[in-house]
């Protein structure tokens, strides 16, 4: 279990000592130093900082939001919210039988699309691969976009995802988080959707808090009530 | 400027410096994180009366393309000075030695910042100095290296610099605009204080051996204070204070 919590900025040393470099951190000696602003977790054996600023960096089996900004007649480009570009191949959309001369790709996705994608290969040598051809992946139709800080969407998701279920409970809303810090809303109702982004963004702007979820929960039950 | 009459005025028989300062005494500074919505990651710091404001964007990508490296990432840095931040109307375009302040302010950031981890791609920082009075260049280095850190871009460690140099035979810390121009020596220092490492060190002027060791003793421990106070302009921003 995490304990010895602790805020951390560049070069601060965490601890000394057997451990296991995990994210965020570098191994100096016998020190352990944080390489970003964060929270520390040290655990049996390993240690890694918490994000609190930064980029999002795609990792392999990341569900991401992604907005279609070109294609050729081969694949589509998406803005996925990082400094790499999403590549999302034409045959992932239409199948094994694509065929670049028969099928238009502007059929399926056009510019501005959003897609929920899941990141199927990336490494440091080529930009991320995407991929929709998966369950609740794919266009999505409908919602409201939002961005957040990629570094506070474990903090919205919560411990076992208790966070988005209070709100997706209190408010009827359905919620997709791309782990690239944009998220989708949408809801029936109008209130509901105003609500559930309310609670979002205060997520966003107030993560480092304690208790947060308690903060939350009032703030979506006040306004219920009125 | 420059020679014996002005290190008279320099520093007086009680060992105040021109502006009332002691030897070891840096001027007021303040350092502030964020500020700038648009830009990635910024700050703010007044040194003295140096008022410096940098943002920082990125990783992204590099334009113009062939700039870009497939094994890591490129740090590109301006400093600027603003045409109203000295006394005279300083030309806007880019001088010889702006040019070669960013180069060396891009130098003392490169053994901090991990571009390792992002190849590919850019940090651009940008430094504007809007008001200049001696020792922009460590002022810039030290905000540069808040904003970085603002930005979230992985870094070994922080780099904190202040000036060491020589008037009246005395080795002072923190050279202002006069020491400057009428001193004996002038030396810039960058230092990362948990690795213990120098990043930038430059001398203007003539130092014995013992002299040199003085100064960058001096600097270094003048890094520490500047440390400190990097320390509380993130904590204050990230952690409200709570910060250790």
């Amino acid at each position: 279990m995490a304990d010895k919590r602790k805020y951390v900025i560049p070069g601060d040393v965490i601890t000394t000592g057997p451990f296991r470099p995990e994210q965020n951190v570098i191994l100096d000696g016998n020190k352990i130093i944080s390489t970003t602003i964060g929270i520390s977790e040290i655990y049996d054996d390993s240690v890694r900082v918490i994000p609190l600023t930064g980029k999002y960096i795609p990792k392999i089996n990341d569900l991401v939001i992604g907005k279609v900004n070109s294609h050729t007649s081969l694949s589509w480009e998406l803005d996925i919210n990082s400094c790499y570009v999403g590549f999302l191949p034409a045959q992932d959309v239409f199948g094994r039988d694509f065929s670049a001369h028969a099928d238009e790709l502007s059929t399926k996705l056009r510019t501005g699309d959003l897609v929920a994608a899941r990141i199927a290969n990336f490494d440091r040598t080529r930009d991320p691969l995407v991929t929709i051809a998966d369950r609740d992946l794919g266009k999505i139709d409908s919602g409201d976009l939002m961005q957040i800080s990629p570094s506070k969407v474990p903090r919205l998701i919560g411990k076992k995802g208790s966070m988005i279920q209070m709100i997706e409970e209190a408010t009827d809303a359905a919620v997709t988080i791309g782990q690239n810090g944009w998220v989708v809303v949408s809801c029936e109702s109008p209130e509901g959707l105003l609500k559930a982004k309310k609670a979002i963004q205060m997520v966003n702007e107030q993560a480092h808090v304690a208790n947060l979820t308690d903060q939350v929960k009032e703030m979506l039950d006040k306004k219920g009530e009125s | 400027m420059g020679g014996r009459e002005a290190t008279m005025v320099l520093m007086d028989e009680n060992g105040k410096r021109c502006d009332g300062r002691t030897v070891d005494e840096p001027r007021r500074i303040m350092i502030k994180a964020g500020g700038l919505k648009n830009a990635d990651g910024s700050s703010y710091i007044e040194f003295g009366d140096n008022k410096i404001l940098v943002g920082v964007f990125g990783p992204r990508d590099v334009h113009p393309k062939h700039m870009s490296n497939t094994d890591t990432g490129i740090l590109r840095v301006r400093y600027h000075m603003e045409p109203f931040s000295v006394g005279e109307r300083k030309n806007p375009a880019p001088s010889r030695r702006e040019i070669e302040i960013s180069k060396v302010i891009k130098e003392a950031l490169e053994p901090a910042v991990m571009l390792e981890k992002f190849p590919r791609t850019a940090v651009d920082v940008f430094i504007e100095v809007l008001q200049a009075d001696g020792g922009t260049r460590c002022a810039a280095l030290t905000a540069a290296s808040v904003a970085l850190a603002d930005a979230g871009i992985p870094m070994r460690d922080m780099v904190a610099a202040i000036a060491a140099g020589k008037v009246a035979d005395t080795v002072i810390l923190d050279v202002n605009n006069e020491e400057d121009q009428a001193g004996q020596a002038d030396m810039p220092i960058g230092y990362m204080p948990n690795l213990e490492k120098i990043t930038l060190l430059q001398l203007d002027g003539v130092l014995t051996p013992e002299e040199y060791k003085k100064c960058i003793q001096v600097g270094v421990d003048g890094c520490k204070l500047v440390y400190e106070l990097q320390k509380k302009a993130l904590n204050d921003k990230y952690f409200g204070n709570k910060g250790d």
